[in-house]
């Protein structure tokens, strides 16, 4: 393990029990995770989410999300829920257009454009303009 | 007519050396490294045919059906592909099913912008993959065609014929798109975001067919073509065909120019080359896989395959207020070097840039074409009618 800081994007889902506990301020306070919130919604269902991006080692990243575990904040990783369908998609650039995180690019190389689910915000703009459907992208509403 | 150009090795010979395995076939991203190296004399020494390739939104595309008799008989007035309306005002059986027709009861641009999630596009591919689609017709009935309604579950094994047909295809050069406006706009060029937000442009450059024969020397009515996957020709010039624009000393186009028609049998072509596409808050249409390959019949046409992205220029035009008011203005001239570098100078501002035609499958469309053509003895079409062009008055040393 380095400690070299990395980013990890991930979806919180805090049940009505914990909805309204001060946790999240304890990420920066106690384990130094620089955090930024990507989005955040409350439900009719009484669930609260919100996306974060957290910055840290690999070791304080992993220290933060045990304790979010601990609190009952269940952890969805986005990389592991955004997909792209490498048979649909022709590469044609147009989701190029509206990513703001360099998630996608064009490499000069291949032509091809590349998708890189860890730099993904799940801002999900991407799926809303693929003229072929080939993105799935993860977005706070998604089904877990 | 076509203008005396000086052929130096006709087409008829060209295809002599391909059916003898001796022609010399590079596409036209090879050429211009040729043509650099060896010069215009050089290449034309050196190179038969140069192959292109372009995959895209290609609106002004769909497909002649002809869904076979029913029994008993119907004359069709209407029909619907998976919800979709095909125009059956042609004959009996007869229907065209064009791209850009959207499913019935699409909620459309009611909630801006919209998704336009099936349409015209959507079948044609749908029936080129051999998926099911639903079919429905209905007639008002006569004694020979009897019949008032039909429908059922058919794919493209049930038609009698599925041509694909596209009254305009492979637009020589295009704009590039910004917005000057204050809002985001959803259009067939793409998402452009306000205040110059992106600039989005749609040509494969240096690979594009008719950017390659400026002055359709070699294309014209005839010429076999890579169309979806299998053999297509161009069957005439395409709608708003129009040859007199602005063109750089190179004679290329600098805006958008010549166009072709193109036909194609369906049942041969894959799903791989033609997608139904859906443009966000525009609607429904198709990607179009298209190569088309350039006989190098004189030194000019070395010259002009050995082209570059950075000799290639196109208008950049206002989407935002300018284009929607048919306010005809530039604002300003790029190159396919300066925008595949991912950002331009417009108005003093730099403007991050994309694309909305694929050039990864531009490549792979003039690599197969190129693969047909050595590997599998494809000859060349000989144009039987040539396009209306303009006098090509550069000098090529």
């Amino acid at each position: 393990m380095t400690n070299k800081n990395i980013k990890k994007n991930v979806l919180l889902i805090f049940s009505k029990e914990v909805m309204y506990k001060p946790i999240i301020y304890r990420l920066a306070a106690d384990f130094k995770i620089i955090f930024n919130v990507l989005e955040a919604k409350i439900f009719p269902r009484q669930e609260g989410r919100l996306i974060l991006q957290l910055e840290g080692t690999q070791v304080q990243i992993k220290q933060a999300l045990e304790y979010l575990k601990k609190e009952g904040v269940k952890i969805e990783i986005l990389a592991e829920k955004i997909k792209r369908d490498e048979n649909s998609c022709v590469h044609c650039g147009a989701c190029l257009a509206v990513c703001r995180s360099d998630a996608l690019y064009l490499d000069k190389e291949t032509s091809k454009v590349v998708f890189c689910a860890e730099k993904c915000v799940a801002c999900g703009l991407c799926e809303l303009v693929c003229p072929v459907k080939a993105v799935m992208t993860a977005s706070i509403e998604m089904e877990v | 007519m076509q203008q005396d150009i000086g052929v130096k090795r006709s087409i008829e010979e060209i295809n002599q050396k391909i059916k003898q395995g001796k022609a010399v076939v590079v596409t036209a991203e090879e050429m211009v490294d040729i043509v650099k190296e060896d010069g215009v004399k050089g290449a034309f020494k050196k190179v038969d045919v140069v192959t292109t390739g372009t995959f895209g939104v290609m609106c002004s595309s769909g497909a002649f059906i002809n869904f076979g008799h029913t029994r008993p008989k119907i004359k069709a007035s209407k029909v619907w592909f998976n919800d979709v309306e095909a125009y059956a005002g042609v004959a009996a059986v007869d229907c065209y099913l064009g791209a850009t027709q959207v499913q019935e009861d699409d909620p459309l641009n009611k909630v801006h912008p919209g998704r336009f999630k099936y349409g015209g596009g959507h079948v044609i591919e749908d029936l080129i993959a051999g998926r099911q689609v639903r079919f429905r017709a209905k007639a008002y009935g006569t004694d020979c065609y009897p019949s008032k309604e039909y429908e059922s579950i058919i794919t493209i094994n049930d038609l009698r014929d599925a041509f694909l047909y596209n009254p305009r295809n492979a637009y020589q050069n295009y704009n590039c798109a910004v917005n000057l406006s204050k809002k985001t706009i959803y259009t067939y060029m793409g998402v452009l975001r306000p205040n110059l937000g992106n600039a989005t442009y749609s040509t494969s450059g240096q690979l594009s067919p008719l950017l390659n024969d400026p002055f359709y020397w070699t294309i014209g009515v005839g010429t076999k073509i890579f169309l979806g996957g299998s053999i297509g020709v161009v069957t005439w010039r395409g709608t708003q065909h129009n040859p007199d624009v602005l063109r750089g000393e190179n004679g290329i186009v600098k805006e958008g120019a010549g166009t072709i028609a193109v036909t194609g049998d369906m049942k041969q072509m894959s799903s791989r080359y033609i997608r139904g596409v859906s443009m966000l808050g525009y609607g429904c249409s198709m990607m179009v896989g298209i190569g088309i390959p350039i006989p190098i019949i004189n030194e000019e046409m070395a010259y002009f395959t050995g082209q570059s992205d950075a000799d290639i220029f196109c208008q950049v035009v206002d989407y935002g207020i300018d284009y929607p008011n048919a306010i005809d203005r530039s604002l300003g001239e790029v190159s396919y070097q300066e925008l595949k570098s991912g950002k331009i100078k417009i108005m003093g501002k730099e403007v991050p840039t994309s694309p909305l035609s694929s050039y990864f499958m531009a490549k792979e469309i003039a690599g197969n074409l190129k693969d047909w053509i050595l590997r599998h003895k494809f000859t060349l079409g000989v144009p039987q009618v040539y396009f209306p062009t303009v006098e090509f008055k550069g000098v090529v040393e």
